[in-house]
């Protein structure tokens, strides 16, 4: 039997075959889950595309998390196809070149406050829009990049992170009673649209395989997949508010 | 079956006016996708993700940045059918 077998999963955040949520979905799906994606506005078909080469085609369904109509709307849009759901992958990032890439200190509010309101308070949105899903408690995964840490040029969605993290833990808290887990994924870097729009990428991925005393390769999502399938799964069934790594081991390093 | 050139332009000048709107007629071997159509990146992933699957091929991210014109991407599908 598979790992998440008989699951019904809402994913975010396929874009195209690099994204951790491509993989993450084709793994729940080679563990037994049946998925709903989402999309939204020009990257819809892209995301289309890239549903149809998993191993089962998956349904998409419009969500922008900063549109207040597709939030409201996400349940019904879901029913369409699944009548529950026991889980929810939150992949979403995004900052606008203006607050990534080594200008901390020109960044303007507004452009702090799109890439904290699609970057972390998206989190709450989500996962409150998908809870009347949930009468069954279930899991919420989301996908983190340690935000314990100054990086080099990530900048704004550094503190984006941040609060994404401390998002993570007052979601457990309040969906605890619900039967509702609350966890991410730390991942290292990985070659993706997200991280390659980020100027100057290089440099935050600058020595992770080197540092890592696993190693690490940025050139797959799989070991990232893995944890978010582990966390979506009944065998993390009293773990909560938790950040897992999937980093090689680099969170460990002094040096 | 492999198509030619000509019928991978016709096929590959559809995707582009689905995506983008652009009138057929400007759609010409010289033309630079981002110079000349003003393709973006998100477009431009969009227009390589349907020709894979239209045209039954593989084209690998690091070759996407190669192909500038029309005609590269033409090129590039009629060799890669083979
Ligand atoms: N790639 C890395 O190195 C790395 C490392 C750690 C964590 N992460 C995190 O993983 C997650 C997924 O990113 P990825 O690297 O797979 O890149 P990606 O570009 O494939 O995915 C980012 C996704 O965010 C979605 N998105 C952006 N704005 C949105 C909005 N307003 N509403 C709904 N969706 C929206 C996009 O549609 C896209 O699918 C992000 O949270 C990212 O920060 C990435």
């Amino acid at each position: 039997m598979g790992l998440l077998e008989g699951k019904k999963l809402l994913i975010t955040g396929v874009l195209t075959d690099s994204s951790i949520a491509f993989h993450a979905a084709r793994l729940a799906q080679e563990e037994g889950a049946e998925l709903v994606l989402t999309s939204f506005g020009r990257q819809f078909k892209l995301t289309e595309t890239f549903a149809r080469r998993l191993p089962k085609p998956a349904p998409v369904v419009q969500l922008d998390v900063t549109n207040e109509d597709d939030l409201n709307g996400l349940a019904d849009a879901v029913r369409e196809h699944v009548d529950s759901l026991d889980g929810v992958v939150h992949s979403i990032g995004f900052a606008p070149q203006s607050v990534m890439g080594g200008n901390f200190l020109a960044a303007q509010w507004p452009d702090v406050a799109t890439a904290l309101e699609v970057s972390a308070f998206s989190l709450k949105s989500l996962s409150t829009a998908a809870l009347p899903l949930m009468t069954g408690g279930g899991a919420v995964v989301g996908l983190t990049f340690d935000a314990q840490f100054a990086w080099p040029v990530y900048d704004w969605m550094g503190v984006a992170k941040a609060a994404f993290e401390s998002t993570a833990r007052y979601l457990a808290r309040d969906l605890g009673p619900h039967g509702v887990r609350v966890n991410l994924v730390s991942a290292g870097p990985i070659r993706t649209t997200a991280a390659k729009s980020i100027p100057g990428f290089e440099k935050m991925e600058g020595g992770w395989p080197d540092r890592a005393p696993l190693g690490w390769d940025q050139t797959t999502a799989e070991p990232a997949a893995r944890g978010v399938a582990a966390l979506l799964s009944d065998w993390f069934p009293a773990t909560t508010g938790e950040i897992v790594h999937v980093d090689g081991g680099v969170h460990i390093m002094g040096v | 079956m492999a198509l030619n050139e000509t019928e991978v332009l016709a096929g590959l000048t559809e995707i582009i006016v689905e995506e983008t709107g652009i009138d057929a007629g400007d759609v010409a071997l010289e033309k630079s996708f981002t110079d000349d159509l003003d393709i973006d990146s998100l477009s431009m992933m969009t227009i390589v993700a349907q020709a894979e699957d239209k045209f039954e091929v593989t084209i690998p991210d690091d070759e996407v940045k190669n192909l500038a014109t029309v005609g590269d991407a033409v090129g590039f599908i009629t060799k890669a059918q083979g």
